[in-house]
């Protein structure tokens, strides 16, 4: 079937490392056709009409993106506009500015926010907890989970934690028209409320 | 959910780090230096502990937890998951790294049992546990006692992949034979799960999903970036590597080889180039010539 005249959006999923499958099992549900990428050649195999950056080890999958020589060619892909949704190290790819990078970690550096690794304390400080975000709450995963320290841009604050999104608790989702990052992992609980607006703006840029 | 509040250490909480674990390498560390190395190879975590299984088992005597000022230094020194080791049955071990602040505990058959017949009760802890197993029955035994995570045990201080091999294919091909019986004869899932030796309910939802609820790791015996992508098509969902790296001749750059062999597990071509000009592995000693006393795996029950 040629992707290009189907009627699914086709989303890459990055798949270096991390949770993978939920994304995967949930776009499927909800009518996107998603490829789970782990190499330059597959990064390359486009027409894409939206990008998925999963939960993992941030400071793992930023060293094999360079190993694999698959960051530029993701960094560019993001400037060109297709929507993009990142969970948890995700959002830390995305950030302009990591505070606490491991030694020599870098990120993709195309989203204006600086984020804080393990922002909320270790395991043992991990939780699932509802979410209130300006797209619904969402019933959310947060493990060891990074906070965003700063916006910047046309970036807005959907989210903060244990309040609603205009409280003063910490900043855990974020949106532009193009991209919606959060520091939680809606693919843990199945909640499909995030993934229903990516996957909406992933149809508009199909028709594009 | 009912309510806005936090909820800490439910299984979906325990069980979701090891989610955000898979496709990586996690590597043994005796040192915080070692962390700091296996760190920066793309390590996804690290398992702290005073001796690697080839010390343990060259040395002898009772391999316990390690000292808490050693763990401390470890988390102090590394931004990425820290595990540790605690004897099995060694509850209070367990107590004291959870205090410790490390992020996943390992019920391990590497350090001497503190008790032969009862696992840790790993469900009234925080903290998550991941225990080894040999076979299906064993892996479903320490989920029934809270494990979040369950590692194919190996042969760990050999750098010999060959008990790896037969124990992952072991639990892959008894998950098989589950789902072959409930579409054949689902009746006859109550006595798989007798002679499995563990509870009904997890054997069938084994059976209807054909995979375990928890991630599935393998450890013991891998040594080179070929055993880990060989682990991976095997259906493993990621690696521990122990005495591997840090026996090895250059371990920092086998430790980056062998993560990038477990990422692009599928490609050969990327696997040779993962394999390349690493120097010396662990010289390791093959199984078969292990008297069976000194055979970990046979550690847990």
């Amino acid at each position: 079937m040629n992707p290009g005249i189907t009627g699914v959006p086709r989303i890459a999923v990055l798949a270096l490392q991390g949770g993978v499958a939920e994304h995967v099992e949930m776009l499927r549900e909800l009518g996107a056709e998603p490829v789970p990428v782990r190499s330059a050649a597959a990064l390359s195999s486009g027409p894409w009409h939206g990008v998925v950056l999963p939960g993992g080890e941030s400071s793992t999958m930023d060293r094999l993106l360079r190993r694999f020589r698959m960051r530029d060619p993701l960094a560019e892909l993001i400037t060109s506009g297709v929507p993009v949704l990142a969970t948890c190290a995700g959002l830390i790819l995305l950030a302009e500015r990591i505070e606490d990078p491991a030694p020599g970690q870098t990120s993709l550096g195309v989203l204006p926010v600086t984020v804080r690794r393990n922002a909320f304390g270790r395991q043992v400080d991990s939780s699932r907890e509802e979410v209130s975000t300006a797209f619904g709450k969402v019933d959310a995963a947060f493990i060891r989970a990074p906070e965003v320290t700063a916006v910047g841009g046309d970036v807005r604050v959907i989210a903060r934690r244990g309040s609603s999104p205009q409280g003063a608790g910490a900043v855990v989702a974020v949106a532009t028209d193009q991209v919606i990052g959060m520091s939680f992992h809606p693919e843990l609980t199945h909640d499909l409320t995030l993934h229903s607006e990516f996957v909406r703006r992933a149809h508009r840029q199909r028709h594009a | 959910m009912t309510d806005s509040t936090a909820t800490t250490g439910s299984p979906l909480v325990k069980r979701g780090l090891a989610e955000m674990l898979k496709g990586g390498v996690i590597m043994d560390v005796v040192t915080a230096e070692q962390a700091k190395i296996a760190e920066d190879a793309g390590a996804v975590a690290v398992m702290a502990l005073d001796r690697v299984p080839a010390d343990i088992r060259a040395q002898g005597g009772v391999a316990r937890m390690s000292d808490p000022d050693l763990i401390d230094g470890i988390v102090e020194a590394v931004s990425i998951p820290v595990m540790a080791k605690a004897r099995i049955g060694h509850f209070v071990e367990a107590q004291i790294l959870q205090e410790l602040g490390v992020d996943y505990i390992d019920e391990s058959e590497v350090l001497s049992p503190a008790d032969y017949v009862n696992h840790i009760d790993k469900h009234s802890f925080t903290v998550p546990f991941v225990c080894g197993a040999t076979n299906l029955g064993e892996a479903l035994r320490r989920l029934a006692e809270g494990a979040a995570m369950i590692r194919s045990k190996g042969e760990a201080g050999t750098g010999d992949v060959s008990e790896a091999t037969k124990h992952i294919r072991t639990i892959r091909k008894q998950i098989a034979d589950l789902q072959a019986t409930l579409r054949s004869n689902p009746d006859e899932l109550f006595v798989a799960a007798k002679e499995l030796q563990a509870p009904y309910e997890i054997v069938r939802e084994v059976a209807e999903t054909g995979k375990l609820p928890v991630v599935l790791f393998t450890a013991g015996g891998v040594a080179t970036p070929a055993d880990a992508a060989m682990m991976m098509q095997l259906g493993a969902d990621g690696v521990f590597v122990g005495s591997g790296i840090f026996k090895s001749g250059n371990p920092a750059q086998r430790a980056e080889a062998i993560v990038a062999a477990t990422a692009q597990y599928d490609d050969p071509a990327a696997v040779t180039a993962a394999s390349r000009g690493l120097g010396d592995a662990m010289v390791g000693i093959n199984v078969a010539d292990l008297p069976a006393p000194h055979r970990l795996a046979e550690r847990g029950w």
